[in-house]
């Protein structure tokens, strides 16, 4: 056994290690809902088109560098989007999905002009008013949206040929949504939009002066994390079949917002344990604490950031570059600075590594954690 | 090591899943129990044996409307005080209580839960509009009773494509006709400015009342709708002054009833005849208020205010009160949420003991076939009624006004059906 | 016109009560460069210790200034035990640390004293004057004139105290104030325990007026965000005329703006972060940020 695990831990095995990881995942993913129960089933079917929801909210958070506190927003117009064509014009439920992240697209490349004059702090208030505005703003539309009593719609029902139960075949159908769009999202970054989104996060002057355009960039991210979310929606309104304002209230956005960092900003698997997270915790501290859920939930965000600041996903690797650390003085020491935590800055490359398929290269950027996430303008930067 | 991450997460969730699998696959459990022979063969018997009763209820415990949450307190002591007592019919009832933080999301899952993997009999209470839409569909469905949902939105009653689910309480467009059959007889020629929340219920009270005023000499002159998220209502609260109305119709919940009762004391020069709705009546909300503030304060209620003195003596509210102190010493028994959990947890216990067959079926037909069915807590006059074409359990309220330091009722139950016809699709 | 003047003193009103939150919003801000979305969350859980004080049989007057110190006791404490450990972690990490705060906070106050509206003493005589047909309460006048009080006293502290120097100093650059001796540890906690105290000033204030429930100052917030980033977020004079203006437009919007109404008023302070960030970024009365990339 020994010589199996350290032959897979070598650099040479990287392409069956992948493989076999990937082999592994799918045959999990994909037997679970033959065993597991039906509600069980649905429980992880949300996580899963929460997760599509964060991976766009990563992309413009984690990657991007911008802070939003109003995703929720575009969550809801997918959700709303996808409710109104079923329910409205009848439209088959597969129509719906390209509309839903067009539609999304389209509104986040408007969101994007004018969140190109305001940076951190700003945004974050401009993105919490809209989603406070939003639910309001739904119910006055009611012709359309059905005011505050919702719109109803036929949940996504299996084939006959399948032989599926319904929330099998809806599982499998956000599974394969899921897996695109985080497949999407990680060509995304490789590609010369993901690049040029974190040169512009690490160093705005530089990556202009290096031919980046700024503004088209910066909107890009806005419209693609839009767009997930979108799509993020519309599987909601699939699986839950019933959209009303106060279901997308600000707290969904403060919540999709503390589940990505929670998860994980700017690692792959962030979102899918954030997602996790805010699925599974509310539920489980109910169990604990039958009288106040709220408590728990608050008291475990607040916990894991202090763990793990830069979320969960880089945890095992903090865990292990600790650990190294603490090994015979052959390493070089580091001492805390008094006044603040160990500074995920300190340890860079332990960080790095969070279990992202052995596929990306080392020199990959999209695994280097975050850093100050857009700051406030101040008098000075040192 | 670092390297290997990845597959050994991966393989451990194969594990993981394959030991729970070889343990005991949770699929094809759904066979459901079913009853034996007789008049009730094939029935549903899931969640009910001789000895024990199992039901769900899905609140709000966290989030905006948690102030409702307390309710389900009341209700599960009144199962405990029956339990004490040997059961419903010699079962003992075990009310499993989930909080949905009024997101119809968790709503469907904490539904999903019950159901599938609690087994439980009824899902007992949903509590607001959302979340019951959430979950109606689910569970006509899977044929698990939805009996006496707490929201008062007529559609509950009106729909005719969900038969496991009802509601219970006057539903809105009823406690509307009250108020006008009341300005009918009082104020003929009444001008009134409706202040309301701007979601299913103070919309449908709303619209209820426009149609029962349709024709009268009662005109609606203004119209103000708040959010739940509003600070407060004060600004609403200086237009409907300017209306010049003769009657407020409050239709809010508790806070921002308080915050009406409060603009509307303070305002001198206007001095308009208050009627408030039912759910932001209950003395709590009124005593931040002043009492002195809120004198003359009309409003409709249908079950007995624990905190009226004129109920002290009364024996149900007495039971309820004991029982309060003993199964739920951190809620206030003056609170009517609490009441109302009383009131309705005592009604299902009619409606259980009313079933032909002790089954999921047997249930359904009760809470659709009720005859005049009396329950301690509700006001005298005001009993329980469905049948073929009517399926709202409760349609009489009786109208109440704050004088001193309590509500006073007066005039006589009011029979909406009796006197509007079935509320309109 | 009465209807327009009475209209606008109804903003007015409502304008105190968001100027008074914003104002524990820029200390924060001042003191530590953070924005702290659980400050709401903070004066309602103030205000139910004075609550449970005055329940318990204390009067008012003692009540009062026992929940201040309080209060300033709970502030730091929160900055030592919360917000001291992620200190250099990325901005987003502290702002999740608020969120998570204001999560734990609101559920706690609906733990212990259960979401049911309370009665809050009012230390204002009821009744009002009555100027030209226009009714102004004394409530509405007690919250500005506490409100203006507290604007004066921190802008002393500020700009006239060897304080608030030390405060300046390590809110525009807390390597160099440490390098100079400055205990910046101890100076966060100071701030921190000042804003606590002037939310809890904001939460007595308002109490008696929206009603006690842990729910209360969530609808605030917004409008002292948009108070705080119209009038600058570094300026205590600022948060004030901020939050009366935003009071004001508020009202003023869902009374008159047909097509706005009252229902979507809560797009004002949406309009009004937009308007200011798009124009004058630093606000009214804030400091201009020059940003050396």
């Amino acid at each position: 056994m020994n010589t199996i695990t350290t032959a897979l831990g070598t650099d040479r095995a990287r392409r069956p290690r992948a493989a076999l990881t990937v082999l592994l995942t799918a045959a999990v993913a994909v037997g679970a809902p033959f065993y597991l129960a039906p509600f069980q089933v649905f429980q992880l079917t949300m996580v899963l088109l929460y997760a599509v929801a964060l991976a766009g909210l990563n992309l413009l958070v984690g990657f991007g560098g911008q802070i939003s506190l109003g995703h929720g927003a575009f969550f809801a117009a997918g959700a709303y989007t996808t409710a109104v064509m079923l329910d409205r014009y009848d439209t088959g439920h597969l129509a719906t999905l390209p509309v839903a992240a067009a539609g999304c697209f389209l509104l986040g490349l408007g969101f994007g002009v004018p969140a190109l004059r305001l940076r951190g702090l700003y945004l974050a208030l401009v993105t919490l008013s809209f989603a406070v505005f939003l639910p309001p703003l739904l119910k006055r539309l009611e012709p359309v949206t059905g005011g505050s009593m919702g719109l109803t719609v036929d949940k996504l029902q299996p084939p006959a040929w399948s032989g599926l139960a319904e929330d099998q075949w809806m599982y499998f159908v956000v599974l394969a949504v899921t897996a695109v769009a985080l497949l999407l999202a990680r060509n995304l970054l490789r590609s010369r939009v993901g690049r040029a989104l974190l040169a512009v996060r690490d160093n705005e002057s530089a990556a202009e002066v290096m031919g980046v355009r700024l503004s088209l960039h910066k909107t890009l991210a806005f419209a693609w994390s839009a767009m997930f979310a979108g799509v993020a929606g519309c599987l909601y309104t699939w699986v839950i079949g019933f959209v009303s304002p106060d279901s997308f209230s600000f707290v969904l956005s403060i919540t999709l917002l503390a589940g990505l960092v929670v998860g994980g900003l700017g690692s792959l698997y962030g979102p899918l344990l954030g997602a996790a997270f805010v699925m599974y915790v509310p539920s489980v501290s109910q169990d604990l604490s039958e009288a106040a859920p709220g408590v728990v939930f608050g008291l475990l965000i607040i916990t894991v950031m202090f763990v793990a600041p830069t979320g969960l996903a880089g945890l095992p690797g903090r865990v292990l570059g600790a650990v190294a650390r603490r090994l015979p003085r052959t390493t070089t020491t580091r001492a805390p600075i008094p006044e603040a935590a160990p500074a995920p800055d300190a340890e860079p490359e332990s960080r790095a590594e969070s279990g992202p398929p052995v596929t990306l290269t080392p020199a990959d950027p999209a695994v280097v954690d975050a850093e100050p996430v857009g700051a406030p303008p101040r008098t000075e930067k040192e | 090591m670092r390297k290997t991450t990845a597959l050994r997460v991966a393989a451990a969730a194969t594990a993981a899943l394959l030991t729970a699998t070889a343990c005991s696959s949770r699929r094809g459990q759904d066979a459901q129990d079913t009853a034996a022979g007789g008049a009730c063969k094939g029935q549903q018997t899931t969640g009910i044996t001789d000895k024990t009763i199992k039901l769900g209820g899905i609140y709000p415990l966290s989030g905006p409307a948690s102030a409702y949450g307390t309710i389900s307190k009341g209700a599960a002591a009144y199962f405990k005080y029956v339990n004490d007592k040997g059961g419903i019919d010699g079962r003992k009832v075990q009310f499993i209580v989930r909080d949905d933080g009024y997101q119809p999301p968790k709503a469907v899952e904490e539904a999903r839960r019950l159901v599938e993997q609690e087994k439980v009999f009824a899902v007992f209470q949903t509590l607001g509009t959302p979340s019951t839409a959430a979950v109606w569909d689910y569970l006509n469905k899977q044929k698990v009773p939805q009996p006496f949902v707490a929201t008062g939105a007529s559609v509950w009653g009106t729909d005719d494509q969900h038969p496991w689910t009802i509601g219970w309480q006057p539903n809105y467009v009823a406690e509307a006709r009250v108020y006008a059959k009341y300005l009918q007889d009082a104020r003929p020629k009444a001008k009134v400015a409706v202040l309301y929340q701007n979601d299913d219920f103070g919309k449908d009270l709303l619209g209820g009342f426009k149609k029962a005023v349709a024709g009268s000499g009662i005109k609606v002159v203004a119209e103000e709708s708040y959010e739940v998220t509003d600070p407060s209502v004060s600004a609403q609260m200086a237009s409907l002054a300017r209306s010049g109305a003769d009657v407020l119709l409050n239709v809010t919940t508790p806070k921002f009833g308080s915050q009406a009762l409060a603009a509307d004391a303070k305002n001198t020069k206007w001095n308009p005849l208050h009627i408030v709705n039912n759910v932001a009546s209950s003395t709590a909300v009124l005593q931040p208020v002043g009492f002195k503030n809120v004198q003359g304060v009309v409003s409709a209620t249908y079950f007995k205010d624990p905190a009226d003195p004129q109920w002290a003596k009364d024996p149900e509210v007495k039971t309820y009160t004991n029982a309060m102190h003993k199964y739920a010493p951190d809620a206030d028994p003056a609170n009517q949420f609490n009441a109302y959990g009383w009131a309705v947890a005592s009604s299902l216990h009619q409606a259980l003991d009313a079933m032909k067959c002790p089954t999921r079926e047997g249930l359904r037909d009760a809470v659709r076939n009720l005859k005049k069915v009396k329950v301690g807590m509700l006001l005298p006059g005001v009993t329980m009624s469905t049948g073929h074409g009517d399926a709202f359990p409760l349609e009489t309220m009786q109208l109440m006004r704050f004088k001193g330091q309590r509500w006073q009722l007066f005039g006589k139950p009011v029979d909406t059906r009796k006197e509007f016809g079935p509320p309109a699709k | 016109m009465t209807d327009l003047l009475q209209q606008v003193v109804e903003g007015l009103g409502s304008g105190a009560v968001y100027a008074s939150l914003a104002l524990a919003l820029v200390l924060i801000y001042r003191f530590t460069g953070i924005v702290n979305f659980a400050q709401g969350e903070l004066a309602m859980l103030s205000t139910y210790v004075a609550w449970q004080l005055v329940a318990s049989g204390m009067p008012f007057w003692l009540a009062l200034p026992v929940t201040l110190a309080v209060s300033f006791a709970g502030g730091m404490l929160v900055e030592r035990i919360v917000i001291r450990p992620v200190q250099g972690a990325p901005e987003l990490t502290v702002v999740i640390v608020t969120v998570g705060l204001f999560i734990f906070v609101n559920a706690l106050a609906g733990l212990i004293w259960s979401f049911t509206v309370k009665d809050f003493p009012q230390p204002f005589p009821d009744g009002g004057l009555d100027l030209a047909g226009v009714r102004v309460d004394w409530s509405a006048l007690g919250i500005i004139g506490v409100v203006a009080v507290v604007m004066g006293l921190l802008y002393l502290l500020f700009q006239h105290t060897s304080t608030g120097l030390v405060m300046r100093a390590v809110a525009g650059n807390p390597a160099s104030a440490r390098l100079s001796g400055i205990r910046v540890g101890r100076v966060l906690m100071l701030g921190w325990g000042l804003a606590a105290t002037v939310g809890a000033v904001s939460g007595v204030l308002v109490a008696p007026v929206l009603f006690l429930e842990p729910n209360m100052m969530g609808g605030v917030l917004i409008y002292a965000f948009a108070a705080a980033t119209l009038g600058g977020f570094d300026s205590p004079v600022g948060a004030v005329v901020g939050g009366l203006f935003v009071g004001v437009a508020e009202t003023l919007t869902g009374a008159y703006v047909g097509v706005i109404g009252a229902d979507l008023k809560v797009g004002v302070p949406l309009v009004i972060i937009l308007a200011v960030l798009l124009v004058r970024p630093q606000g009214l009365f804030g400091r201009a940020a020059v940003e050396r990339a």
